[in-house]
């Protein structure tokens, strides 16, 4: 009896110091999810006044979003309802070449604030974690509006949304990954070959 | 032209026109807002992105490239800040028309502003001052005044758009006070203006919008899904615009979602 109690009391404590312990890593504050940005748009704004070349600058940016992002994730998400029938090679084919590809696409827009600055604006709680604003002001056109989606439910801080004057990453690669299934008859074989070609 | 008879011209236009937006903003009610694509006339709507794709590859590109690389900056900057000066009149009417006294007022700050210290629009003097920007068209007051946004269109040369949107343009074609003060020839330095300016922005983000239009998998849809989701964020459309609010927009929950 005593050993019973003894051994679900231990069970219940054991339970809940491992809930404790795990807080801090899981539950993302608004604190946190600001430094993420801050920290990420310092990168972005490192590798644009770099000057570097296009495809160093693209580099740099498959490396910030390999750091920053939750690729994964994202992948998923572009992959939507058809990702149901892919099977776990093609999903793990497809998420190779979305990073690469989402990279590469969105390191090309990014080269593209050249002689801009981005700043963190505000932030506030959202359903999976925090909504950061940031403004990048360019040359001869009103600032703009970027907001990163951060979560921490990945076991790590990472942005999985991005929004530039209002458009949706992950919505708007939902509507190409489609197309681009739909090109290839719904094969994601071809689909992913196809993908390794693009961004 | 006198003064009088520019604001009776106007005036007369402005209420002629309010009643052929009453009932454009029926026809717009129709189509119904959601965060949804409305697109019944798809097929119609890719002919003519058809069109503006092949148009942009033999004509707009080119020029605007050539155009964006043979001008300085100060110059192209320059032209674009003429334009944009005289778009100040007509974001100034919409405001009141949308009740926006604060609108009007940085439109009209940002009008005298450019055109006294920035030498007649040249200038953009009000940046400069960090006067606050306000931006707004009759498809916005539109917007404002209830109508929906209707089903997405492509337009042809000036691509994608709703009829809410293509409501608005018509009628701001003749909502810019400044098209009844001036006469002519000058009053087209404005529309050579703007079509410079918009070269200018094509050739300025040349890849971004070489990657819609050439390198995406469905360049419609593409350009669909961009311009709708930007329209609602401008607008700031609580009802159509994407949130982060949404429990979608959760992809942990269940990124396979539809």
């Amino acid at each position: 009896m005593l050993n019973n109690i003894t051994r679900r009391t231990f069970v219940a404590l054991a339970s809940s110091s491992i809930a404790i312990a795990a807080t801090p890593s899981w539950a993302l504050t608004q604190d946190e999810a600001r430094k993420l940005v801050d920290s990420l748009v310092a990168k972005i704004n490192s590798v644009i006044g770099s000057g570097k070349s296009e495809a160093a600058m693209i580099k740099e940016f498959q490396g910030i979003f390999r750091r920053y992002a939750d690729v994964p994730i994202m992948a998923q998400y572009a992959l939507g309802v058809d990702g149901r029938r892919a099977s776990a090679s093609q999903k793990r084919a497809f998420g190779k070449a979305f990073e690469i590809y989402i990279a590469s696409k969105y390191g090309k827009r990014f080269r593209e604030f050249v002689g801009s600055k981005v700043e963190v604006k505000s932030s506030r709680k959202i359903n999976a974690g925090y909504e950061v604003k940031t403004k990048a002001s360019l040359r001869g056109s009103a600032p703009f509006e970027v907001t990163f989606l951060v979560s921490s439910k990945s076991g790590k801080d990472l942005f999985f949304n991005m929004f530039i004057e209002g458009v949706n990453l992950l919505l708007t690669e939902r509507t190409e990954i489609g197309a681009l299934l739909d090109r290839n008859g719904g094969n994601f074989d071809k689909m992913i070959a196809d993908l390794k070609k693009a961004g | 032209m006198s003064l009088s008879s520019s604001i009776k011209l106007f005036t007369k236009n402005v209420v002629l026109l309010s009643c052929t937006i009453i009932v454009a903003g029926c026809a717009a009610n129709s189509g119904g807002s959601s965060d949804a694509i409305y697109d019944p006339n798809e097929d119609r709507n890719r002919k003519v992105h058809a069109f503006n794709v092949s148009l942009d590859k033999k004509f707009v590109r080119p020029v605007a490239t050539e155009y964006s690389s043979i001008l300085p900056d100060v110059v192209e900057d320059s032209i674009s800040n003429f334009a944009s000066n005289l778009g100040q009149p007509s974001i100034l009417v919409n405001s009141v028309l949308q009740g926006d006294l604060h609108g009007a007022s940085l439109s009209a700050t940002r009008f005298l502003t450019n055109s006294i210290l920035g030498v007649g629009g040249l200038f953009n003097t009000a940046e400069k001052l960090r006067l606050k920007e306000h931006d707004t068209d009759f498809g916005e007051t539109l917007y404002k005044w209830g109508a929906d946004e209707g089903e997405y269109v492509e337009l042809p040369l000036l691509g994608p758009a709703t009829v809410r949107s293509t409501t608005g343009i018509i009628v701001d074609l003749f909502t810019n006070p400044l098209s009844y003060m001036v006469n002519s020839p000058e009053r087209y330095y404005g529309t050579l203006a703007s079509t410079s300016a918009g070269l200018s922005t094509r050739g300025r983000y040349t890849s971004t919008i070489d990657s819609i239009l050439y390198e995406s998998a469905d360049s419609y849809a593409q350009a669909r899904i961009i311009y709708l989701q930007n329209r609602r964020f401008k607008l700031g459309d609580k009802g159509t615009a994407f949130s982060a609010d949404d429990p979608y927009s959760d992809p942990y929950e269940d990124p396979y979602a539809q």
